[in-house]
C-alpha cells in the first residue's frame, strides 16, 4: 500500500459542507471589504468635511438682519439663511415676507420683480406669488419655502416656520 | 456572470492576457526577494497620486498656503491622516527606490540589454527627489521655508547661469508665496507629467527584457534555474507585499502624524540644528564636510562637482563594468557599489549625529 502524500490539499468539504476553496474565497473577500471600509470611511469623511460644516450651519433656526427694518417699501433684501440664499420683501402695502430664494424647479436663485409684484426665476421662466410663495406658472413644482418675519427696532428676525 | 465575462473577453481579450501572464516566467532564486522593491515603490507612487489629489481639494498655493495646510491638519475630518499618509508614503517611496536601485546594481541588472532600464530608473529617482524637494515647501512653515532657501543654494552655485536658474525657480531673489505657487505647479503638474510616461517606459522595458538574474544564477546550467509564473504566483506575492506596504504607511501615518510648524517668517533666523529630510542628508553633510576642508565658494563648487561626477559615474556603470558584461565576476563594480552605499549611509548617519 502506498502512503498518501502529505502535501495534497484537502478538496473535500468538511463536516459543515465547506471546501477549502470556498473558505479562502469568503475570507479573502471579507478582508477586501474590511480594507475597502477602513480606507473608504476616512476618505468619505475627508471629502464630506465641508458638507458636515454646512450641515451645522443649515441647522440654524433663525437669522437676525441688522438694519433691515429700514428696508424701503417695494424692495427686496437678499441674505443667507445658513448656506442658502433667501429673500426678505417689504411690499408696497407695508407687509413683510421672507422666502427661500431657491427655485423649486432646478435650484436657480429667484428674483423679486417689484413692477409685476411677482417672484420670477430667469432660468426657466418660473413665476411665484410674492406674498405666499405659491408657484403660479412655469415649471416649478412646489411653492417657495416661507419664513416667519418679525420686525423689531433696528433689525428683522427671520425664522423657520 | 459568465455571459458578461464572455462579452468583455471577446472585446478586451482578458483570457489572452491571463495566458500571457501565466506563460511569463519570473526567475526564482536566493535573491528573488529584491524583485519586489520596484513594485513597492510603484504602490507608494499610486498612494501619492490618490492622497495628492485629495490634498489638492483643500490646499491653496500662494499666500494662503500655510493656513490651508493648517486647516487640512486640524479642521478637515481625517485631513491629518491624508496629509500624513502623503508624507510617509513619500518616505517609503524613496526608501524602496533606493533599495530597488542598489539591488539592481548588485545583481548587475544594468548590463546589456537593460541599460535603458537603469538610466530611466536613475531619472525616476532624480524626479522622485525633486518631488520631495518641491513638496516640502508647500506647507510654507518656517522649516520648509528655510530648507528651500538652503536647497536652492545648490543651483545658485552652478557657474555662470546659476543665479538665473535659482531666480527662475524661486520667481524672485527670495523664497516667497510666488515660489510656493511655482513649486506647486512643479509638484502637482509638471513632475507628474514627466514622471508618468517615464515610469511607463521603465515598466515596458521590464516587461520586454524580463527580470534580470544575477551572474551567480547565470552561471548555473539552464536545468537548475527555477522560475515561477508571473500570474498568479508572482502577482499574488507582489500584491501581498503591497498590502504589507499599505499597512506600514497606515501605521506610521496614524502613529506619527505630520505636524505643522510656525508660519514662515522671512525675517526669522534659521532654526538651530536645522537639517534636511533624510534623503538629502547625505549630500547636505558631504557639502558641510567639504566646506570645512575647502572654505568658501570653491568648496561649494568642488562638492557639487563631486556629486555630479559621482552621479555620472553611477549612471555610466553599464559601459565600464565590462567584466560583469562578459559574465565574469565584476568585483570592481561591486566594490564601487559598496563604497557608494557606505558613503551614503555614513554621511547620512553623520548628519544626524552632528545635528
Amino acid at each position: 500500500m502506498s502512503k498518501e502524500p502529505t502535501a495534497v490539499l484537502p478538496t473535500e468539504p468538511d463536516e459543515n459542507g465547506v471546501t477549502r476553496a470556498q473558505f479562502i474565497k469568503v475570507a479573502v473577500g471579507g478582508m477586501c471589504l474590511a480594507y475597502a471600509a477602513a480606507i473608504g470611511y476616512p476618505v468619505y469623511r475627508y471629502l464630506n468635511s465641508p458638507v458636515e460644516r454646512e450641515a451645522a450651519l443649515a441647522a440654524i433656526k433663525d437669522v437676525t438682519l441688522a438694519g433691515a427694518d429700514k428696508l424701503e417699501l417695494g424692495s427686496v433684501l437678499l441674505f443667507k439663511f445658513g448656506p442658502y440664499p433667501s429673500m426678505l420683501i417689504h411690499h408696497r402695502d407695508g407687509k413683510w415676507v421672507a422666502f427661500d430664494a431657491v427655485c423649486s424647479h432646478l435650484g436657480c436663485t429667484v428674483q423679486y420683480h417689484p413692477d409685476l409684484d411677482k417672484i420670477v426665476c430667469a432660468c426657466h421662466g418660473g413665476v411665484y406669488d410674492a406674498y405666499t410663495g405659491e408657484n403660479v406658472s412655469g415649471p416649478p413644482p412646489k411653492p417657495l419655502r416661507k419664513f416667519n418675519v418679525k420686525v423689531g427696532s433696528g433689525s428683522v428676525l427671520v425664522s423657520r416656520v | 456572470m459568465a455571459k458578461i465575462f464572455e462579452y468583455l473577453d471577446e472585446r478586451l481579450s482578458i483570457t489572452e492576457l491571463r495566458k500571457f501572464g501565466e506563460k511569463k516566467a519570473v526567475p526564482l532564486h536566493k535573491q528573488s526577494f529584491w524583485y519586489y522593491w520596484g513594485g513597492i515603490s510603484l504602490l507608494c507612487f499610486l498612494v501619492q497620486i490618490v492622497t495628492g489629489v485629495m490634498l489638492i481639494i483643500y490646499y491653496k498655493p500662494g499666500p494662503d498656503a500655510y493656513n490651508s495646510v493648517r486647516s487640512i491638519t486640524y479642521d478637515v475630518e481625517f485631513g491629518w491622516l491624508i496629509r500624513s499618509a502623503h508624507s510617509w508614503a513619500a518616505t517609503i517611496f524613496l526608501v524602496s527606490i533606493f533599495v530597488h536601485m542598489f539591488s539592481v546594481y548588485f545583481m548587475k541588472a544594468y548590463r546589456s540589454p537593460r541599460e535603458f532600464g537603469w538610466w530611466s530608473g536613475i531619472a525616476l529617482l532624480i524626479l522622485g527627489l525633486l518631488f520631495g524637494f518641491s513638496g516640502y515647501l508647500l506647507p510654507m512653515d518656517q522649516l520648509s521655508f528655510v530648507a528651500t532657501k538652503v536647497g536652492l543654494a545648490i543651483p545658485e552655485n552652478i557657474p555662470v547661469v546659476g543665479h538665473a536658474i535659482a531666480n527662475l525657480m524661486r520667481g524672485g531673489y527670495e523664497v516667497s508665496e510666488i515660489t510656493v505657487q511655482r513649486f506647486f505647479a512643479w509638484h502637482a503638474v509638471v513632475l507628474p507629467l514627466i514622471y508618468i510616461p517615464l515610469l511607463m517606459f521603465h515598466l515596458w522595458l521590464v516587461q520586454k527584457h524580463g527580470n534580470a538574474v544575477p551572474p551567480s544564477e547565470e552561471a548555473k546550467p539552464e536545468k537548475e534555474r527555477m522560475t515561477i509564473p508571473f500570474f498568479p504566483n508572482f502577482l499574488m506575492k507582489d500584491l501581498a507585499l503591497w498590502l504589507v506596504t499599505l499597512n506600514v504607511i497606515a501605521f506610521f501615518a496614524s502613529i506619527f502624524p505630520q505636524d505643522i510648524g510656525k508660519i514662515a517668517d522671512p525675517l526669522g533666523p534659521a532654526p538651530v540644528g536645522i537639517h534636511p529630510e533624510w534623503y538629502f542628508m547625505s549630500s547636505f553633510e558631504t557639502l558641510k564636510i567639504i566646506g570645512k576642508l575647502i572654505p568658501g565658494t570653491i568648496g561649494e563648487a568642488v562638492g557639487i562637482t563631486i556629486f555630479t561626477l559621482g552621479l555620472v559615474l553611477w549612471a555610466l556603470i553599464p559601459f565600464y563594468d565590462v567584466r560583469s558584461l562578459a559574465g565574469k565576476r565584476g568585483r570592481l563594480a561591486t566594490y564601487f557599489g559598496l563604497f557608494c552605499l557606505a558613503v551614503l549611509i555614513v554621511t547620512t548617519l553623520l548628519g544626524y549625529v552632528m545635528a
